[in-house]
């Protein structure tokens, strides 16, 4: 899709989704307050895992890090809401640069994980230091109201906030994975050999890679918390992890609107299980996992997008005359 | 141009008509029509305290026997309950829904310490009954802060105390070692019995191990427990665990003075599988009769709920301590409706949830009843202790009252 | 002293716990390149089939051996009709898949059985063995001893038969087997055919000592993951060792070191798996990939 077209798209679905409070009610407007916080999050693991090629199945641990920063902040400081988000950015990017560097020795399965492992040891580690989290009673948060007198309901302030951090936070993954950091982190992916002959200092773009990726995932967990109003270590087990490698593989690997649908899927799909069955209502949403991964291999987002190419590959070869290619043979080779 | 206008007067009035008719007043009471009373709930019917989710469906099961008879003053109950994980934040987007979407007149039965407390400022604001909350915690007893919540069982530090007291009475030179579960429940019953013992908790517990509910057994902890030296050993632990401490203890040829909490206190689930033999001599609290234990099989509330999971509840567990639990509070949430007779405003259901006096449940221990008040939102608060004699658990000792303490 | 010989062998008879599972993980990874994140549900799910049949009457060990032929016959099914569709696809959408399989495994037994756990009779005797004043459960040592049996078992089948080499020169170089007429296809079936029967071992073994419910392996899982992760997920030997190790570090961990306490049992586990990583990135018995570029 040419650039034109895509920020159009984009300015139009931003737009509706501004003006949602308009007419949703607070419950609504509180599930997609989530779905906003799961994008975000999911941007983050996608950065890492879809754009350079690292799996993590230990993002959960950065969100409850985000998500208790912002929480010790707000509850023992009083510091307000707005400020502990870019605090929470700042020093998940600190943690997952730091992380990543040792994480550089590990490939593939024993990365994931490393990165599984620090996931779970976090909701023991939230409990041990009581003193400063509130151990396994948490940490109870309240509600902002809406500043300046504005007459608007919690929900639709706090949905409103974090709308605005997350087309921030978007435009600036698009801008970064548009750019030649993006080209670099994606060529490591496919062949670090090949990039790193090319001079890409790949030790470097794996790092920082791994530290922005945390940074936009504590920040999502810092959102989290406010929406919440409560942080607890029971927030944020293994299934946390999992959910968001879910989020990102249904959505679709190294795509940006891919993780808006990701978000949705871990958002909602859960719930409608529960509405088919109140038996069994996991094995629903299994097979929801299962029939999505046979029909769409590469997330939501591949599967348009490999729509879209066959589409045009056969109208363009329409036009040239003869055989329409298969959008096999159009597609490049790396992907 | 008549036509117009004409059409454009009949278009105002019309809007105006409907303008007015919503701005009457509203459907009187929320969650209640003259047919129909709405209740919401949460449990964890996936995820780590799966087990629990039993009394979810057994409470549906007791409303659907009521409704079969004809309801509570002529209205049925619509049970709405929806999984809840034991996550907070799924909790509170559940219990939102249900009250902001479903619009149900009191939220009941919501059950987990951390998902209880995700929902009790929000509950609160907006002015929902939040009854009988299935924790053991202290805290939903606090009617001046939070006049909407409610709690249902004997809270756990009141049963740590229990503990304490009797321990303090009889064994002063015990030496205590203590197994707790590394999470709200283990720490809060830890706390009750430090608070239980006062001055004297640091000299008198040698002792601590706890363990996470992801470990697969416990016995690293009890031999360490073994190896201090301890002569009174205080169990803080969910069947599973339960039963791997007492066979372990059994086996390593540890016999302390045993109190194994409430919460593992099943016959057929924790003590035949541990050995009857090995759990001869354990000590418990109870408020409730045991299930499984041979002493209430012609108890009548004991035949009554048999013959009524036989038929409404056919694959629920006859061995399953929570199928007792749930169909307890279903009764008295029952009781609660009843009382409020026409009056089903959600102020009423509050109101006449803090006005039990002396109500009898039938699977209560024999002498035991609920008490509320508008100063009292706890309506258990009595335990006695009973000693396992190798068949069944022999009640001993006097009536613990927490109220009148 | 007594107290340090108790719980290494205490932390042994955990570590087998681990190691049964982790031995089923590797079996698969080694057979298709896969790590299947349904194992421990598989595996949970065929103990249950044990049980049915227990508790209808049939013998212990009639039901053990029939409980193995299903579970190897629905380890085949499941990598025809489940895996097959999405074999060649990427790493991350089989994952995907198995995470569905964990999901639906676990609902549909919490579904079938209740999730009220079960108590599961154990083969072994039940006296405790004593030797001096260090105490060991029968059921502890028999677990262990079956998990080294299977260890045993797998070896000998993947070095010196010829269908266990058919089986590795199918996961390492699916291309080239099968112009040596290799039906590669069907020896992915056969591995996860065989893992699932090994699973099934592990969840029947581990049954009594955990109680069987339907998050009987969910945490034994995770375990069983850091396990294969520290010995090295190419190498069944590296598995048995990882559970041991984790098994008795952690229990020694908890004993010993006296601020830590149990409170962070876990969590020292899981450090000392990632530093050990960072010494050796593919694990204590793992082979580092020489890839051709």
């Amino acid at each position: 899709m040419n650039r034109r077209a895509s920020v159009i798209l984009a300015v139009v679905v931003i737009a509706f989704a501004y003006s949602l409070p308009i007419y949703m009610s607070g419950f609504r407007l509180f599930q997609f307050t989530q779905v906003c916080i799961y994008a975000i999050a999911l941007m983050g693991l996608n950065l890492l895992t879809g754009y350079n090629g690292q799996f993590s199945l230990g993002h959960g641990a950065f969100y409850a890090i985000g998500a208790y920063i912002s929480a010790i902040m707000m509850d023992q400081w009083a510091i307000a809401y707005g400020w502990t988000i870019p605090v929470a950015g700042v020093l998940c990017l600190i943690v997952g640069f730091l992380f990543g560097r040792p994480a550089l020795r590990l490939e593939g399965l024993y990365l994931a994980l490393a990165t599984f492992s620090l996931a779970l040891a976090v909701p023991q580690i939230l409990k041990y230091f009581e003193h400063w989290t509130g151990g396994s009673q948490g940490i109870v948060l309240t509600k902002p109201k809406a500043p300046w007198g504005l007459k608007i309901t919690e929900d639709q302030w706090l949905y409103l906030v974090t709308l605005t951090v997350t087309v921030v936070m978007f435009v600036l993954a698009a801008n970064l994975v548009r750019s030649r950091v993006g080209r670099a982190m994606v060529a490591i992916r496919d062949n670090h050999i090949a990039a790193e002959t090319m001079g890409v200092d790949s030790a470097l773009y794996k790092s920082l890679t791994f530290g922005v990726s945390a940074a936009y995932t504590g920040v999502a967990g810092a959102l989290s918390a406010v929406a919440i109003a409560y942080v607890a270590p029971d927030s944020f087990n293994v299934f946390l992890s999992v959910t968001f490698l879910i989020g990102i593989v249904i959505g679709g690997l190294a795509s940006v609107w891919g993780n808006v649908l990701g978000a949705m899927f871990i958002q909602f799909v859960p719930n409608w299980a529960q509405d088919i069955s109140k038996a069994a209502p996991w094995a629903i949403f299994g097979i929801f996992l299962i029939g999505f991964m046979y029909v769409m291999p590469y997330g939501i987002a591949g599967a348009i997008k490999r729509l879209w190419i066959s589409q045009v590959v056969s109208r363009v070869s329409q036009k040239q005359g003869g055989e329409p290619l298969s959008s096999q043979q159009a597609e490049s080779p790396s992907r | 141009m008549i036509g117009r206008k004409l059409t454009a007067a009949v278009l105002a009035g019309a809007l105006l008509g409907l303008g007015l008719a919503s701005a009457a007043p509203a459907q009187t009471v929320v969650g209640v029509t003259a047919t129909e009373i709405k209740l919401g709930n949460t449990n964890p019917y996936s995820g780590p305290a799966s087990a629990y989710g039993t009394i979810g469906k057994v409470i549906g099961a007791y409303f659907k026997k009521v409704n079969d008879e004809g309801g509570v003053n002529g209205r049925k109950i619509n049970f709405i309950s929806y999984d809840d994980s034991y996550s907070p934040p799924k909790a509170v987007e559940m219990v939102r829904k249900l009250v902001e979407q479903d619009q149900v007149a009191a939220v009941f039965q919501t059950l987990g310490t951390p998902t209880n407390t995700a929902i009790h400022k929000y509950i609160n604001q907006q002015k929902v009954p939040h009854l009988f909350v299935a924790t053991g915690a202290t805290k939903w007893n606090d009617p001046k802060n939070f006049p909407w919540t409610m709690g249902f069982q004997p809270n756990y530090q009141t049963e740590g105390r229990v503990y304490a007291s009797h321990i303090l009475k009889n064994f002063p030179d015990a030496k205590i070692g203590i197994l707790y579960q590394n999470d709200d429940y283990g720490k809060d019953y830890l706390k009750g019995m430090e608070d239980g013992l006062g001055a004297n908790a640091s000299k008198l517990i040698v002792m601590k191990q706890s363990y996470e509910v992801t470990d697969p057994t416990v016995d690293s902890q009890i031999i360490n427990l073994k190896n201090s030296g301890a002569n009174v050993f205080f169990n803080i632990t969910i069947p599973k665990f339960a039963v791997q401490a007492i066979k372990k203890a059994n086996d390593i040829g540890w016999k302390p003075t045993h109190f194994l909490n409430n919460v593992s206190s099943s016959l057929a689930t924790v003590l035949k599988p541990a050995g009857l033999e090995a759990s001869k001599g354990l000590i418990t609290a109870l408020y409730m009769k045991e299930v499984t234990d041979p002493q209430w099989s012609k108890d009548k509330g004991f035949t009554d709920w048999v013959a009524f999971m036989k038929k409404y509840y056919p694959e629920g567990n006859l061995d399953d301590q929570s199928n007792a639990y749930g169909y307890n509070v279903a009764i008295l949430m029952v009781q609660v409706l009843k009382q409020c007779g026409n009056d089903l405003s959600r102020e009423n259901i509050i109101k006449q949830a803090a006005n039990l006096k002396d109500y009898d449940l039938p699977l209560l221990l024999p002498g035991m009843k609920i008490n509320t008040s508008p100063t009292d939102h706890a309506p258990i608060e009595q335990e006695q202790l009973a000693k396992f004699d190798g068949e069944r658990w022999v009640l001993f000792g006097e009536i613990f009252d927490a109220f009148r303490k | 002293m007594d107290i340090f010989v108790q719980q290494v062998m205490s932390g042994l008879a955990t570590g087998g716990i681990y190691a049964s599972l982790a031995l089923a993980l590797v079996m698969i990874y080694q057979a298709t390149d896969v790590v299947n994140f349904a194992q421990g549900e598989m595996a949970m799910f065929a103990t249950y089939l044990a049980w049915t049949f227990m508790n209808a009457g049939v013998s212990y060990w009639t039901a053990f051996i029939l409980t193995l032929a299903i579970a190897f016959v629905g380890g085949v099914v499941i990598q025809r009709v489940v895996i097959r569709p999405v074999e060649n696809k990427p790493i991350l959408t089989i994952v995907i898949v198995t995470l569905g399989l964990l999901v639906i495994l676990n609902s549909m037994a919490g579904w079938i059985w209740t999730y009220l756990q079960k108590p599961f009779p154990s083969p072994f005797p039940r006296e405790p063995i004593r030797m001096g004043t260090v105490v060991l459960g029968t059921h502890d040592l028999g677990e262990i001893a079956v998990t080294l049996v299977m260890l045993a078992l797998l070896f000998v089948f993947f070095r010196f038969t010829p269908l266990g080499l058919a089986m590795r020169a199918a996961a390492q170089n699916p291309l080239s087997s099968r112009l040596a007429g290799i039906r590669v296809s069907w020896m992915l079936a056969l591995g996860w055919g065989l893992a699932a029967t090994f699973g099934a071992v592990a969840g029947i073994m581990v049954a009594p000592i955990l109680t069987l419910d339907p998050n009987m392996m969910g945490g034994i899982q995770i375990y069983a993951f850091a396990a294969a992760t520290l010995g090295g997920f190419g190498s069944p030997v590296g598995a048995v060792v990882g559970g041991f190790l984790v098994g008795v570090v952690e229990n020694l961990v908890g004993t010993y070191v006296s601020f830590i306490g149990t409170e962070l049992k876990l969590t020292v586990a899981l450090a000392m798996i990632i530093v050990v990583l960072l010494v050796k990135p593919s694990g204590l018995f793992g082979r580092t990939h020489v890839r051709r570029v």
